[in-house]
């Protein structure tokens, strides 16, 4: 109660979102089960991608090198997968690879203090130059990660079938929105994450190690980063091909702004960006509306702006994001 | 341990040593920060620190904190003299400091903040109730109180540094450390702060206290050391003997003049004219509510009043930053007289106005510019400085030297960032830039606020030829002294408005006290 009325807009805004879903799927739970679904299935790496951004901003690190990061993740996590011919090891190295992105982007920005927006921007060229070299055609792997069902959830109408009867690394983004937001607000790591992000000084002053906590941070949201990239190219798909994350990793820092730098509006924001996308394959497939394609594809695009117009001076990010920090200072 | 050790122990509390420091040294570069320091703080005591900007105070503390790690020299704290390896070190040695700026984040509440660095949990979670108790319980034993659910960049500044202190004594501190507390407060809350480091010394807190006012050390302190270019030259054993002018000649090493020696004002015509004016404050609320004012040529202007009552939005107002709602702002007289009243920055500027702000590291300078570029941030693309829209650096250079010698502004060149100088080196290059302008009317808003003493000297000297020089001044200043000392005419400011203007050479401190309270209607 206390907390609704804390929350008074999001929670009503959440309450008609799902009357109004289900209202939808008692007029065609088809079409609704299979609509919200390809939205989620659009959503995920959006969701992975936004947490990544929370945990490096709420640390006060600026990380736009999402987008490579997960190229990276896709491509580790397939070529591992086609060598070896094991699912497993291919989200292992995907996931190793995220690592390896994040710790990258961590010791040169807080470590090195090089400028954030340069380290992003040389993590997204290198993922590019990097997975375009060694790039090879014709290789397959096993399988993709297969669905599964959820005991009990999955057999929720609508929700069950949406959220509940996909694929692990699609649950693991639910689950991790859920378990980030509880980490960062109500636990001692948050809350000293959230000082460093806000004004690191004051961390310092008390105590706190900014620099050990900014390194952590940020390379293990790397970790996520990868696995976004994971389910790009063994859960959504079962191949990988050039430049596959296709803007998703910058799509996912305008959800981290829109969700306000906190894990579970950026779910919600993500999960209407999939649900945007969604209705316009919809319009295109029922024949609706007669509009070419590339204006349907770009619906999400120029939602992005405008939403990112309306979300503008309403949201404040992290005090100390894009500063190097220096003891002493 | 045996009745007769207790007792021996008993007897000797208030001597004991908490703190013995020896021969510290610190060096920045070539720049001898602190030189073979050596102090004693024993328990219970208040001892102050005083010196000029620059003069090293900040960079001891900072040591004592483990914020920074001496060249040379020992620090022992209860005869542990091992090296204070960090701030997590110091405050497990019983150390807490209150930082000049506030080491608190604003968005997080007043318990987020206490708990930072040492939070409890209870499975895991973080154990918020727990900390509000323990603010709520804190802040009745210090009577200091806080709401600990309020967002802290929602407090004011003096609720802010009872925060700090508060958050300082939840750790069981044997020593605290108060850099500059008073630089941001108002006479009031001043007073409290004041009462508040007494009742703690009562109750066997050791104090260190970084101040330049001689007043506070005077009545708070027990004993004072005091610090010139990085070193300890002289201190007070006991301060009931002394004064504020020969603490402050032993902090700048002559005798300083307190008192602004000036000549009787010979006011000419009206320079500046302000009519109703109505200005609103960055909530939208009235904070100018109807301010009449007139300056005259040759004669300084006090505006005296407690902070946050119109003082700040009056004087941007005035300066083209903050448009007014209403009213009408004139400079110059009959027929010649201009219309300012929404003049931007720049226009008033060249209108003939020259402002030093009272934030000057925001309104009044670029710190990442040198010091040269600062100096004409005002004239900078005008002859002799610019030749078309190409800069003639060699003359900004020239002209730029010429003002560091006048305005002693000290500084091996000025090609350093301006951000690179002491609080009084800064406003000196406010000053310069503003004065050398010779505007018709210069405004001084909080002009020495956080500076040393030498440079208020300075700074007041160089007022005081303004005037005489044939400008009008409107100083805007929240300590009544120097308001007093400078002033010709006082205005006091209430409520956004004017409720007396009392001509300087009659003006009684109770009394102007008084109304600065508010307290006009009651008589």
């Amino acid at each position: 109660m206390e907390w609704f009325l804390r929350n008074k807009v999001w929670a009503t805004t959440a309450l008609l979102v799902l009357v109004a879903a289900y209202a939808f799927y008692f007029v065609n739970s088809n079409i609704a089960v299979s609509m919200f679904s390809y939205a989620w299935f659009l959503a995920v790496p959006l969701v992975l991608g936004a947490m990544v951004g929370v945990i490096g901003e709420r640390s006060g690190v600026v990380n736009i090198g999402i987008e490579g990061q997960m190229l990276v993740g896709a491509f580790a996590a397939f070529f591992a997968a086609a060598a070896t011919q094991s699912v497993i090891i291919g989200v292992i190295a995907g996931a190793l690879s995220g690592i390896a992105m994040g710790a990258f982007l961590a010791f040169t920005t807080v470590k090195g203090q090089l400028d954030q927006i340069i380290a992003g921007v040389v993590i997204n060229i290198v993922a590019t130059g990097i997975t375009s070299f060694y790039y090879e055609s014709g290789k397959t792997i096993p399988r993709g990660l297969p669905n599964f069902d959820v005991p009990l959830l999955s057999k929720i109408p609508l929700i069950g079938p949406v959220f509940f009867s996909d694929g692990p690394i699609a649950l693991f983004a639910l689950v991790i929105a859920l378990v980030l937001h509880v980490l960062l607000f109500k636990t001692r790591w948050g809350l000293r994450t959230r000082a460093v992000g806000e004004y690191p000084s004051a961390a310092d002053t008390a105590g706190i190690n900014v620099v050990g906590l900014r390194l952590f941070n940020v390379t293990v949201a790397g970790t996520l980063a990868g696995i976004a990239g994971t389910y790009l190219s063994m859960e959504a798909t079962s191949t990988f091909e050039r430049d596959m994350s296709a803007g998703r990793g910058f799509l996912a820092l305008a959800i981290l702004i829109f969700g306000a730098w906190r894990p579970m509006r950026a779910l919600a924001a993500a999960l209407f960006f999939g649900f945007m996308s969604a209705s316009a394959s919809q319009l295109q497939a029922s024949n609706v509306v007669d509009i070419p394609q590339q204006f349907i594809n770009l619906l999400p695009y120029v939602l992005t702006l405008v939403v990112l117009a309306a979300a503008a001076g309403r949201v404040r990010a992290p005090g100390a994001v894009g500063q190097p920090f220096v003891k002493g200072d | 341990m045996t009745d007769t050790q207790a007792e021996v122990h008993e007897a000797g509390r208030s001597r004991e040593t908490l703190l013995e420091i020896e021969g510290l040294s610190k060096a920045f570069g070539t720049v001898r920060a602190n030189e073979d320091i050596s102090l004693r703080v024993d328990r219970g005591e208040i001892v102050a620190l005083l010196g000029e900007n620059g003069a090293g105070k900040s960079t001891l503390v900072k040591q004592i904190f483990g914020l920074m790690t001496p060249d040379a020299g020992t620090i022992t704290i209860k005869g542990d003299s091992s090296r204070i390896k960090d701030p997590k070190d110091a405050i497990r040695r019983g150390i807490g400091m209150v930082h000049q700026h506030f080491q608190l984040v604003p968005v997080m509440t007043v318990a987020e903040n206490m708990m930072l660095g040492h939070e409890s949990t209870r499975s895991g979670m973080l154990d918020l109730d727990g900390a509000r108790d323990m603010v709520r319980e804190l802040s009745a034993r210090h009577n200091l109180s806080v709401d600990p659910d309020a967002e802290v960049e929602d407090l004011p500044v003096g609720t802010q540094q009872r925060v700090e202190i508060l958050k300082a004594l939840s750790r069981e501190v044997d020593l605290l450390i108060l850099d500059e507390p008073t630089a941001v407060l108002t006479p009031q809350e001043t007073d409290e702060l004041l009462g508040v480091m007494k009742d703690l010394a009562a109750g066997g807190t050791s104090i260190v206290f970084i101040t330049h006012k001689l007043r506070e050390v005077l009545s708070v302190a027990d004993r004072c050391y005091v610090l010139r270019q990085g070193k300890v030259v002289g201190g007070v054993d006991d301060l009931s003997s002394t004064t504020t002018s020969d603490l402050a000649s032993m902090m700048v090493g002559r005798e300083v003049v307190l008192r602004v020696d000036k000549a009787e004002a010979t006011p000419g015509e009206t320079v500046l004219s302000i009519k109703d004016l109505h200005v609103r404050d960055d909530r939208g609320l009235p904070a100018v509510d109807g301010f009449d004012l007139e300056v005259r040529a040759g004669e300084i202007v006090g505006v005296a009043g407690v902070e946050g009552n119109g003082q700040r939005e009056l004087v941007e107002s005035l300066a083209g930053m903050r448009p007014p709602v209403s009213g009408s702002v004139h400079l110059g007289s009959g027929a010649d007289a201009v219309d300012i009243t929404r003049s931007n920055a720049r226009d008033t500027n060249n209108a003939g106005v020259g402002h030093i702000p009272e934030d000057r590291e925001k309104h009044g300078l670029v710190g990442g510019y040198s010091i040269a570029d600062n100096l004409v941030l005002n004239r900078f693309d005008e002859a002799p400085f610019a030749k078309g829209f190409i800069r003639d650096f060699g003359a900004v250079r020239e002209y730029a030297e010429g003002l560091r010698t006048e305005f002693d502004i000290r500084s091996p060149n000025v090609e350093a960032p301006a951000a690179s100088l002491s609080g009084g080196n800064k406003q000196k290059v406010v000053v310069a830039r503003e004065m050398s302008a010779r505007p018709r009317l210069l405004m001084a808003a909080q002009p020495t606020r956080g500076v040393d003493v030498g440079s208020i000297e300075f700074v007041h000297r160089r007022i005081v030829e303004a005037r005489d020089a044939g400008a009008a001044v409107l100083l805007v200043s929240a300590e009544l002294d120097e308001v007093l000392s400078l002033a010709d005419r006082i205005a006091v400011i209430h409520g956004g408005k004017v409720v007396a203007e009392i001509a300087g050479k009659d003006a009684d401190r109770t009394e102007i006290g008084r109304l600065m309270a508010g307290d006009s209607d009651s008589h």
